[in-house]
């Protein structure tokens, strides 16, 4: 969520239970105006908290020219920001392999993983000790990038896609009425598209093309992985991810405010086909 | 007379009105043309001035057209409709309306009513990390006011919210007054047991009906074991829900240890709906009101914790032969740990609620001996063939057991702590977050400490969640020559052994005589 709402829509977002304490908040608002000037960006969100058992990482993202590119960084004290690395291909796949567990708290904790291949055939079998090691700020980057890519929230028409390809925000976006806010097809994945366009010409009439540049939430597998409520007294819109717990994207219908934020233990929820 | 300039410029004039003309036309859908629409359009940018108004100028076509639309549609008047937001306003009405009885009598319900001060847990969460939003709280609170309202209560506290798909539990946990608890609930349950028997019994009157009745089943389902009465145990406390404040509170049923060990084997999402039925296996035993009972019970057993010193055990220490000791006291004489050893050490804090074993209670009761007395001569019999399985009795930790002693799941230590301000560490409190039931915090600050649970109400496994598998099917029925089905002689065959027992037959008649049975049996 934009570091300039993050006044009042962290209030609003609090229906988890997590929430930041007021020395963060006051933290926050110092530290995220520091973070826009020093590292030029246009502007700066205040992306959630991943909570590891000794220590909790803070998460910020700066958005330069195009909405859709981050830029992320970690703290502990909202204060001192690090850079984290952008999470590539190669370092996914150690991730997914080495990681297991809750995080620590410390990003050079190094997670281990061995690994026994066998090479060749019959009596020649060679024996190969694969070991992968990860550092816990790798595996930060990787959580934060496949939430961002997974299940990252905006409402329908609040970002277009200008002639020249960039993802901007809509300046006239005014919100979704109250009866379009119930529905969870308008609302969209803010990743890159992930399925191929396989719509039929009737469903395609009512789409624009520079709104509808992205998945909406409605066509997720499994059906169901979301979670749709009203709640502060039915004036916030809701959602939540039940497939990253944690994961809670607000809007006020009828107004322009909306935003997520992740607190939880970063961790997927595999679970998610017996839990429903 | 024309000159070729002249020509040209009315030439020029005919094309600009042409294309005027076709700017004039009407379309014939909307009945608006576009030389209209640009001069609105354009007075409009000249009226409004926006930056950049090129970037702009679509939304702002789009909104003079829109404005132009609804000025046409004002004939008919809408009814407004009643939203959900307009509903649930309706209902939160009452909470914030000052009833004329309390004006009267204040003077000793104000220090003894049971109500929890909500407002200072909330100010405390907040530096713990944990809230609903300020608003919210204060809702509940009043929430909760009408809860000690409506019933005779003891003591009340706020337990904490339990998150859904559908919809959130507001979880308050409360104790009535001595005598004056309402029994309905126990009623109602004998109810459904009797119609379960019916439908039974129903069942069996249809099977009767039927010429050849189906065999029944020999199968007698182990003895349950016994609920635990009200006020101890798992059932030390009632529990009320609402969905939202405003909404009713509803009471959840008392849990029963079944249902503790299914919980205990399912991982499912609450949905919102107390009626809601779930499906799992192995098959819960009742409905989601059981089911949040259940996990209520278990996140109370496992996380909710006190400063060391802040209970003690009662002043005539029975010692029984179990060793259990199930009550504690407020200690009046406790003075309060330092924050800064409380956010270091789990030694300095303790759990005080009692341990659920794995039978399902709290206390733990051999069930051999019941099943003795339920049906003493199939007990004897079976006694005598199963004297030494006496059941070794179950024992969890003690009350008041450190955390620090609790086991680790997969080296992930079961508690986390901090401490709510590093910059001005003098006035911090301290907070504990429990890492096996994601959502279930603990605070302390002085004298004064708090537990609340706000999360899915679902126990982190550490690993993938396998669920469990069903039971190894009934061995088969001992194959022996009296079920194995023979392979059907041929015609050559059944001729041969038919010629074969003639002359035998024969050779008998002439040797003995008469001697004729024992060979049909084998002709099949």
């Amino acid at each position: 969520m934009d570091s300039n709402t993050l006044y009042y829509s962290l209030d609003l977002v609090s229906v988890n239970g997590f929430t930041l304490n007021i020395e963060q908040r006051a933290a926050l608002q110092t530290s995220m105006v520091i973070l826009k000037i020093n590292y030029k960006f246009s502007r700066v969100l205040f992306w959630g908290k991943i909570v590891g058992i000794k220590n909790d990482y803070f998460i910020a993202q700066g958005v330069g020219e195009d909405e859709l590119s981050r830029t992320c960084l970690y703290s502990f004290n909202c204060m001192d920001w690090h850079l984290l690395p952008p999470a590539t291909e190669a370092m996914i796949g150690e991730v997914a392999v080495a990681v297991k567990g809750r995080f620590v708290g410390d990003p050079s904790h190094e997670y281990e993983h061995t690994e026994i291949q066998n090479h060749g055939e019959g009596d020649e079998t060679l024996e190969d000790v694969v070991t992968v090691k990860v550092n816990e700020e790798k595996r930060l980057a990787v959580t934060v990038y496949t939430i961002d890519k997974e299940v990252s929230v905006v409402p329908r028409g609040a970002c277009i896609k200008s002639p020249h390809g960039t993802v901007q925000i809509n300046n006239s976006f005014k919100g979704l009425t109250p009866s379009e806010a119930a529905k969870l097809s308008n609302y969209l994945h803010f990743s890159e598209p992930r399925t191929p366009k396989t719509k039929s010409i009737l469903e395609m009439a009512d789409l624009n093309p520079c709104i509808d540049f992205l998945d909406p939430l409605s066509e997720d597998n499994p059906k169901g992985s979301w979670s749709m409520q009203s709640e502060q007294g039915a004036t916030v819109c809701v959602i939540r991810s039940l497939l990253w717990l944690g994961l809670t994207f607000f809007h006020m219908p009828a107004t322009p405010m909306h935003g997520y934020i992740y607190m939880g233990h970063g961790l997927k929820n595999l679970d998610l086909t017996f839990m429903l | 007379m024309e000159t070729p300039d002249g020509a040209i410029y009315n030439q020029r004039q005919q094309a600009a009105m042409n294309f005027k003309a076709f700017l004039l036309k009407n379309s014939t859908k909307t009945n608006l043309n576009l030389y209209d629409h640009l001069a609105r359009l354009l007075t409009k940018v000249m009226d409004e001035r926006p930056e950049n108004a090129v970037d702009v100028i679509e939304d702002m076509s789009r909104e003079v057209k829109r404005s132009m639309l609804q000025a046409q549609q004002s004939a008919l008047r809408d009814s407004p409709v009643p939203t959900a937001r307009h509903r649930l306003a309706q209902l939160q009405k009452s909470l914030f309306s000052q009833r004329a009885a309390d004006d009267g009598d204040q003077g000793d319900e104000l220090v003894e009513t049971p109500l929890p001060n909500v407002a200072e847990l909330s100010f405390f969460l907040e530096q713990a990390g944990v809230a609903l939003g300020r608003e919210e709280m204060q809702r509940i609170f009043l929430a909760l006011k009408q809860l000690v309202d409506t019933q005779p209560l003891q003591r009340c506290r706020l337990w904490g919210k339990i998150l859904g798909i559908e919809g959130n539990y507001i979880v308050a946990e409360v104790e009535y007054r001595d005598g004056e608890e309402e029994e309905e609930e126990e009623g109602a349950e004998e109810a459904q047991e009797d119609e379960r028997e019916r439908g039974a019994q129903e069942e069996d009157g249809e099977t009767v009906e039927v010429v050849d009745p189906l065999p029944k089943s020999a199968y007698k389902p182990p003895p349950a074991v016994p609920k635990e009465p009200q006020h101890s145990g798992t059932n030390k406390f009632t529990y009320f829900v609402c969905r939202e404040p405003g909404l009713p509170w509803v009471r959840l049923p008392n849990v029963t240890p079944a249902q503790i060990i299914v919980a205990r084997q399912i991982q499912k999402f609450f949905t919102g709906r107390l009626d809601a039925p779930i499906v799992s296996y192995p098959p819960f035993p009742g409905n989601e009101a059981n089911y949040l009972r259940a996990q209520i019970a278990r996140i109370s057993a496992g996380t909710q914790i006190s400063p060391l010193g802040f209970y003690h055990f009662g002043e005539e220490e029975e010692e029984e032969e179990e060793g259990a000791r199930d009550s504690i006291k407020e200690n009046l004489d406790f003075e309060g740990i330092p924050v800064q050893e409380m956010a270091e050490s789990l030694s300095t804090w303790v759990h005080h609620t009692q341990h659920i074993l794995k039978q399902g209670r709290c206390t733990w009761v051999n069930l051999a001996e019941k099943a003795e007395m339920d049906f003493e001569e199939d007990a004897e019999e079976e006694e005598k063939r199963e004297e030494p399985d006496e059941p070794e009795p179950e024992i969890g930790p003690p009350l008041l057991t450190p955390l620090s002693e609790d086991a680790e799941l997969n080296d992930i230590p079961p508690w986390s702590t901090r401490i709510s301000s590093h910059l001005i560490p003098q006035f911090a409190i301290a907070v504990v977050h429990s890492n096996l039931w994601p959502g279930a915090s603990a605070y302390a600050c002085g004298k004064k400490f708090e537990n609340i649970y706000i999360g899915w109400g679902l126990k982190f496994s550490g690993e993938g969640y396998t669920p469990a598998v069903p039971p190894p099917p009934q061995s088969e029925y001992p194959s022996g020559p009296e079920v194995t089905e023979a392979v059907d002689p041929s015609v050559e065959e059944e001729r041969a052994l038919k010629a074969a027992l003639e002359e035998q037959r024969a050779a008998q008649e002439e040797n003995e005589g008469l001697e004729m049975d024992d060979d049909e049996e084998e002709d099949d």
